[in-house]
């Protein structure tokens, strides 16, 4: 394997249309998602069904299995006291089954095996457990007990300060304070996490083999290996075919410890584990809810002086993540005196986690609802506020942007959406019972790469090559571009490229998250391809082969590098209902070169409908009494459905950031979700005049008339 | 209790013995292995199990499998037997679809759908229930929102059903 500092592709079939080469096998429903899989299983499936504790805190008396066991077809019964030993029990998500303690409403406490479905939930339903019960706490209030964590997702800082916030809001013309929410959200990808695992044995070593619903096959091995105390080899992941994700496949949760744990009790018989879409709410990862007290400090004419945003999020006793909600307030816009902290509730609740643009997605809201605010204010067109306070420098590192180009999506996205023809003030246009308001918002992402990724190249008898690298399609249309790249790299045909995924047997790869997947794998496959080509030159022999990873420019030290957008919202909103309605969405991106504008624009769709969603319906309610989520299915968590989708539309500015990657591109996964909401939230207000500051706006937020 | 049953499955009649408990989607995916049929929610709140039971468009979860003894069930593999059919071609050609999860129960929903647009089925936004349904935007949706697709695809499913329902 070889480092290789990969030159900027030529590009061919980058920047086409081609068709996703996996969708004659979506649209017939023959591929195989985890839960499919039949073929490559040794033999016929255990069932496996979670049992759930029913408190939130304390500590498990017994688990009397008799009635599960003497139910036809229950195999068996694990508990914390006949679970295999975990050699690390560090990760408390996953560390499940390893003592008696219960740290939040529907922990797994339990594992029932039986030889099919029907019995193994009936089994479960029949397990007898007692409990000692301990006061849990599971709200997030204003004045929950709350610490500073040493950083905050990835691995950024908690808090940050630049300047003096106190004095300059003191000195400013204007100031807006404010507190902006956003709810407790699940990501609820369509496909339920599954995982299908067996052990066997291989030259006297134990050897764990899965089918996985994952963002990360080689992600899956790295949080297992140190807990079962094996060697990455022993443990193979697959994950062919995965039904969204959208953060909450990117990390393994508890579930998939259940399924290791409990086949390796079954002498080699596989076991299935589906999870129920109501177990997800408890086991599978959320968005934490958010406080952001923002305080925004500005000259008469809208020029900032002051930016800051303190943030208060909760996370669990079980396991820490901590969301990084201010972490675009330190880059978006200019200002000398700016502020950031991130302070966290350790509840007895379940473990959030990622879930699309963590961090953006809450920040950006509050940011962006501000921004409206301040706007209006200081009688400032909401675009024209941004373009005063656009920085020469990243306001974070000093560094120059690579590219920054949110003036631009900002006047493209006026241009497209009609926005001169905006009324200043808020209230003035009605259509029949609606009152109809439009509002913008900035969007940014950070463009990310992830270390650790490995591809290979291998010629083929024919002509053809053969490109191997072990990254997951969640659906964002990997598989196809990934092709293309290659195409482009080796310097043939799309369907010359014979490409390889998914599975830990390949070259390792990062997870498919932080929109850094086609960036950090498709380096990988140039580095190797151009090593190919430097090495075996045009026409190879068959059967050679080249392993590289991407060697960075240097030059990327020297910058920032940002996706930005700008979202454009009309709503209407009834006079007498409340009701809400989103005629027209628009969001205008800079990501650099797009590698496919087919795929590129559903992943831009889909995270304005995701954005959408989140502004108008997605709330997982808790009830802090029980410490669980209510809310727990698709018909009392509501996402967007077809109906409430009308015109939506995308489109990005033609560009090329070959600094950051040799094709050119920056990732499009995540920006999408990115200030939507708040362009719906600031439309709502310029449609009724009535400021609502919490997602999700709901109709009973908008009966109150604000000239009484 | 067990019981046999008989279903044809995209014409292939098959018989097998089934738990009382059991769905009509568990006896497909589990008990015959016919697994283009997808699991979302398993309570009738997303879509990805939809099928065509003797011609309609259904949820295979809310069916238990012993009260549906001789259906003929057709699933999105079964709607390609001679090439994909129109509707899949449709969500190909405008990528009605990312992750794939949902689609089969899209692209049944939508066969469905409009074969009950054809017979004259008014839906919740049909103004005119005297007329022939006119097939527009808001028809689509509203008919087509019981198939959720997280991935958010539904401006490509839109798209889609309107070429097919055209073709």
């Amino acid at each position: 394997m070889t480092a290789h500092r990969t030159r900027p592709l030529r590009v061919r079939s980058v920047g086409t249309a081609l068709g996703r080469v996996d969708g004659t096998e979506k649209v017939t429903g023959r591929a195989t998602y985890a839960a499919d899989h039949a073929d490559g299983v040794p033999g016929d499936v255990l069932h496996l069904w979670l049992v759930q504790s029913t408190i939130a805190k304390g500590r498990v008396v017994e688990v009397r299995p008799e009635h599960a066991l003497s139910h036809p077809g229950v195999v068996d019964v694990i508990d914390h006291t006949s679970a295999p030993r975990l050699v690390d029990t560090e990760n408390g998500e996953l560390a499940i089954l390893q003592d008696a303690a219960v740290g939040f409403r529907g922990q797994i406490i339990a594992l029932v095996l039986a030889e099919t479905a029907e019995a193994a939930r009936e089994g479960a339903a029949l397990v007898e457990v007692s409990y000692e019960a301990a006061a849990h706490e599971a709200e997030l209030r204003e004045d929950n007990a709350t610490y500073r964590p040493d950083s905050v997702n990835p691995d950024l800082e908690t808090d940050t300060f630049q300047g003096d916030v106190d004095a300059a809001l003191r000195e400013a013309d204007v100031v807006v304070e404010q507190t902006y929410r956003t709810a407790y959200e699940h990501n609820n990808p369509l496909e339920p996490h599954a995982t299908i695992a067996w052990w066997g044995e291989v030259d006297g070593r134990a050897t764990l083999s899965m089918f996985d619903s994952t963002q990360g096959v080689h992600g899956v091995v790295a949080s297992l290996v140190p807990m079962l105390g094996v060697e990455p080899d022993q443990i193979r992941v697959r994950a062919p075919y995965v039904g969204g994700g959208f953060g909450s496949k990117g990390e393994p949760h508890a579930h998939v410890m259940a399924a290791a744990l409990a086949a390796r009790t079954t002498n080699g018989r596989p076991v299935r584990l589906a999870v129920t879409r109501q177990q997800m709410f408890s086991l599978t990862g959320y968005r934490t809810a958010t406080i952001s007290r923002f305080r925004l400090g500005a000259r008469s004419d809208g020029t900032l002086t002051a930016i800051a945003h303190d943030v208060l999020e909760q996370s669990s006793v079980v396991r820490e993540f901590a969301e990084q909600t201010a972490s675009p307030t330190r880059m978006m816009y200019a200002a000398p005196n700016r502020r950031t902290t991130h302070r966290l509730a350790r509840l007895d609740v379940a473990v959030p986690s990622w879930m699309r643009a963590p961090g953006e997605m809450p920040g950006m809201f509050a940011h962006e609802v501000a921004m409206d605010e301040l706007a209006v204010a200081c009688g400032v067109d909401p675009i024209v506020l941004r373009e005063r306070n656009e920085p020469d420098l990243d306001p974070e590192t000093g560094k120059p942007f690579n590219n920054r180009r949110l003036l631009d999506c900002l006047h493209r996205g006026a241009e497209r959406f009609g926005w001169d023809a905006r009324p200043r003030e808020a209230r003035t246009q009605t259509d029949g019972d609606w009152w109809v308001g439009t509002g913008v918002a900035a969007a940014t992402y950070p463009a990310m790469k992830t270390p650790g990724n490995l591809a290979r190249v291998r010629s083929l008898e024919g002509g053809g090559y053969a490109v191997a690298i072990g990254c997951v399609d969640i659906g964002t249309g990997a598989r196809t571009v990934l092709t293309q790249i290659a195409a482009d790299a080796l310097g043939v045909e799309a369907d010359a490229v014979d490409l390889s995924i998914a599975d830990t047997r390949l070259p390792s790869a990062s997870v498919a998250g932080g929109s850094s997947g086609t960036s950090s794998w498709g380096s990988a496959i140039v580095a190797a391809a151009q090593l190919f080509r430097d090495d075996h030159g045009a026409s190879p022999d068959p059967g050679v082969e080249t392993t590289a990873s991407a060697e960075d420019d240097p030059a990327a030290e020297s910058h920032a590098f940002h996706s930005f957008g700008a979202v454009f919202a009309e709503t209407r909103v009834h006079r007498w209902t409340g009701e809400i309605r989103v005629p027209r969405l628009l969001g205008v991106y800079s990501v650099g070169r797009v590698i496919n504008p087919v795929t590129a624009r559903s992943q831009f769709l889909g995270g304005l409908v995701m954005g959408l969603s989140a502004g108008l319906f997605e709330e997982s309610y808790r009830d802090s009494r029980f410490g669980h989520v209510v809310t727990q299915d698709l018909a009392s968590y509501h996402v967007a459905s077809h109906a409430d989708v009308l015109d939506v539309d995308a489109e990005w500015l033609e560009e090329a950031d070959e600094i950051f990657t040799p094709m050119g591109s920056r990732g499009v996964g995540e920006i999408g979700i990115v200030g939507t909401a708040a362009a719906v939230a600031n439309a709502t207000y310029h449609a009724t005049g009535i400021r609502r500051r919490s997602i999700p706006l709901t109709p009973d937020q908008f009966l109150d008339d604000p000239g009484t | 209790m067990d019981s046999q049953i008989t279903l044809s499955v995209n014409g292939t009649s098959r018989s097998l013995t089934v738990d009382s408990r059991t769905t009509l989607l568990d006896a497909l995916r589990e008990r015959l292995g016919v697994t283009e049929v997808k699991k979302g929610c398993d309570h009738g709140q997303c879509g990805s199990c939809t099928v065509l039971l003797d011609g309609r468009r259904e949820l295979a979860c809310l069916a238990l499998a012993v009260a549906r003894d001789g259906v003929e069930v057709v699933t999105a593999d079964g709607l390609a037997h001679d090439g994909l059919h129109a509707v899949q071609q449709a969500f190909l050609d405008h990528d009605g679809y990312q992750c794939g999860y949902c689609t089969p129960g899209q692209v049944c929903s939508a066969v469905g759908m409009l074969e009950e647009v054809k017979d004259g089925h008014p839906s919740h936004v049909t103004t005119d229930l005297e007329a022939d349904v006119e097939l527009t935007d808001d028809e689509v949706r509203e008919r087509m929102s019981g198939n959720l697709c997280r991935c958010g695809a539904y401006a490509g499913i839109l798209a889609a059903v309107r070429q097919a329902a055209g073709a």
